[in-house]
């Protein structure tokens, strides 16, 4: 793939699967993956936080690995599967991280917790049986600024108990299901 | 007209509500390392996108505004680990949680895996590059010091062949390298650790994840008697690059690693680092720190070796 200089700021064509639906779309190059959700593509439950991959607002899950959508370009994303707190479940249908997070109370203004699940669900599918202390490192990259986390980590751990007897592996995705590392 | 984010050179600096995003450039994704080469050959303006966990943050904020990004993510071949002849051959396209999970890492060179495990969060851990890391050469970020600390040797590719250049000499200052325009890190060759290694990587941050006020690392192996044989000592975020504490090597070399005797080495380490004052510490602080860090992670190194009396193994 190519955009020449006398080209810059030229669209292109983008193909890439979206909480388990093919999407296709045009993008600039220097549009970053987060504009494209938010601007392009109305996925607002991507969050703009700090725009330099530090508060953990803009999580996505690229092929089943967690991603800072801002620091990603919106092309580099072609053939592969994102997916947002929208692809982990939906109103009627929550996921247990999601029904944990209403029953423990884990959200004040809510604006970090789209991208905690999705850093709490590539955590627990990648550590079965974590600490609390290990909880605690897992989100220490994504910041809230209501909470004071205790209730974030207890929604956590809560989920915890509930991946016994599913052989090790995170309650599946709407959709799209986790694969792991990106390597 | 199809809506879409406007370049960032429309945002004024007055503007209430500002979102930071890269100005446009020519991106070109070669799908060979032959192509890419040929690309950085001819876009003298040119930047190579690894990970982009640092380039693209800086071109965010208009710190960096390169004109064509040739984006190496696509290329075959540069995110393996290969051992042979005692020595590990780290592709530079790995990524940092492929360095912390890695099997092959964790045994051969547990180092390179605690140091990447220390990088940011998860997120930038996923998407940043070994290559990259070094490439950008944070003077306080963990690879490059690393790197330093073991006598890495950098595998640097131009159209031109292929070059090695020791990592203490790839780092120029800050945020400078010994890559030539046109060039790029293509791996990274180290020893594998014998089983009696020890090593001790110690941060100074504020907060999880942060760049290290201090950061400090050592190799210590020692003979059945306790004494040093090899010690290596290098510490970041108190120089314009991670810097080798010579004066403190040599008085470890061949000597008993007693508690005085490390005491001794901490002591020589202020008088051999540059540090400079910014918002996160002084330039007084991080030369008091850089002692302290030095000494623990000499301690934790001692204290993992396969040969003091007191660990069998």
């Amino acid at each position: 793939m190519e955009i020449a200089p006398r080209d810059v700021g030229e669209h292109v064509r983008l193909h890439f699967v979206l909480n388990g639906r093919p999407v296709d779309t045009w993008v600039a190059p220097h549009e970053t993956l987060l504009a494209v959700l938010r601007d392009t593509l109305g996925a607002t439950e991507v969050k703009y936080g700090c725009g330099e991959g530090v508060c953990g607002t803009c999580t996505i899950l690229l092929d089943g690995a967690p991603i800072n959508a801002c620091l990603m370009l919106g092309v580099q994303v072609r053939g592969r599967e994102v997916t947002t707190v929208k692809g982990l479940g939906t109103e009627g249908d929550l996921h247990p991280l999601q029904r944990a997070f209403v029953a423990q109370e884990a959200a004040q203004c809510g604006f970090c917790t789209p991208g905690m699940l999705l850093v709490a669900h590539a955590f627990l599918c990648e550590h079965p049986h974590p600490t609390r202390a290990e909880i605690r490192s897992a989100i220490a990259g994504n910041l809230c600024r209501c909470t004071g986390y205790t209730r974030i980590i207890d929604a956590i751990a809560a989920c915890v108990g509930l991946r016994e007897g599913s052989r090790g592996t995170c309650p599946p995705l709407t959709g799209t299901g986790p694969k792991g590392g990106t390597v | 007209m199809r809506a879409g984010f406007p370049a960032s050179a429309s945002w004024s600096s007055t503007d209430p509500c500002i979102l930071v995003y890269p100005s446009p450039f020519a991106y070109y994704a070669p799908a060979n390392l032959d192509e890419a080469l040929a690309l950085l050959a001819r876009l003298p303006e040119g930047k190579v996108l690894a990970g982009g966990q640092s380039l693209i943050p800086l071109m965010s904020l208009g710190l960096a505004r390169p004109a064509a990004l040739v984006d190496v993510n696509d290329l075959p071949g540069l995110a393996s680990v290969t051992e042979a002849n005692g020595h590990l051959t780290i592709g530079a396209m790995i990524r940092h949680h492929a360095l912390e999970t890695s099997p092959a890492i964790q045994r051969r060179c547990p180092l390179l895996a605690e140091a990447a495990s220390l990088i940011g969060n998860i997120r930038v851990r996923h998407r940043g590059t070994l290559g990259g890391s070094l490439a950008h050469a944070d003077p306080a970020a963990e690879l490059p010091l690393v790197a330093v600390a073991m006598g890495a040797a950098l595998e640097i590719r131009g159209e031109g062949g292929v070059r090695e250049v020791a990592a203490e000499e790839f780092f120029r200052g800050y945020l400078l390298t010994d890559l030539a325009p046109g060039e790029m890190v293509t791996g990274m060759r180290i020893s594998a650790f014998p089983p009696t290694m020890g090593y001790g990587l110690v941060e100074l941050v504020r907060r999880a994840g942060d760049f290290a006020i201090v950061a400090a690392c050592a190799l210590v192996d020692m003979d059945g008697a306790g004494r040093c044989r090899h010690v290596s000592l290098a510490l970041g975020g108190v120089g314009p690059q991670p810097l080798r504490m010579r004066r403190a090597e040599a008085l470890l070399t061949d000597r008993t690693f007693t508690d005085r005797l490390i005491e001794e080495a901490a002591d020589a380490v202020p008088d051999e680092v540059s540090p400079e004052s910014d918002i996160h510490a002084s330039a007084t602080y991080r030369r008091a720190m850089a002692r302290v860090m030095a000494r623990r992670a000499l301690v934790m190194a001692r204290t993992r070796a396969g040969n003091t009396p007191d660990r069998s193994r």
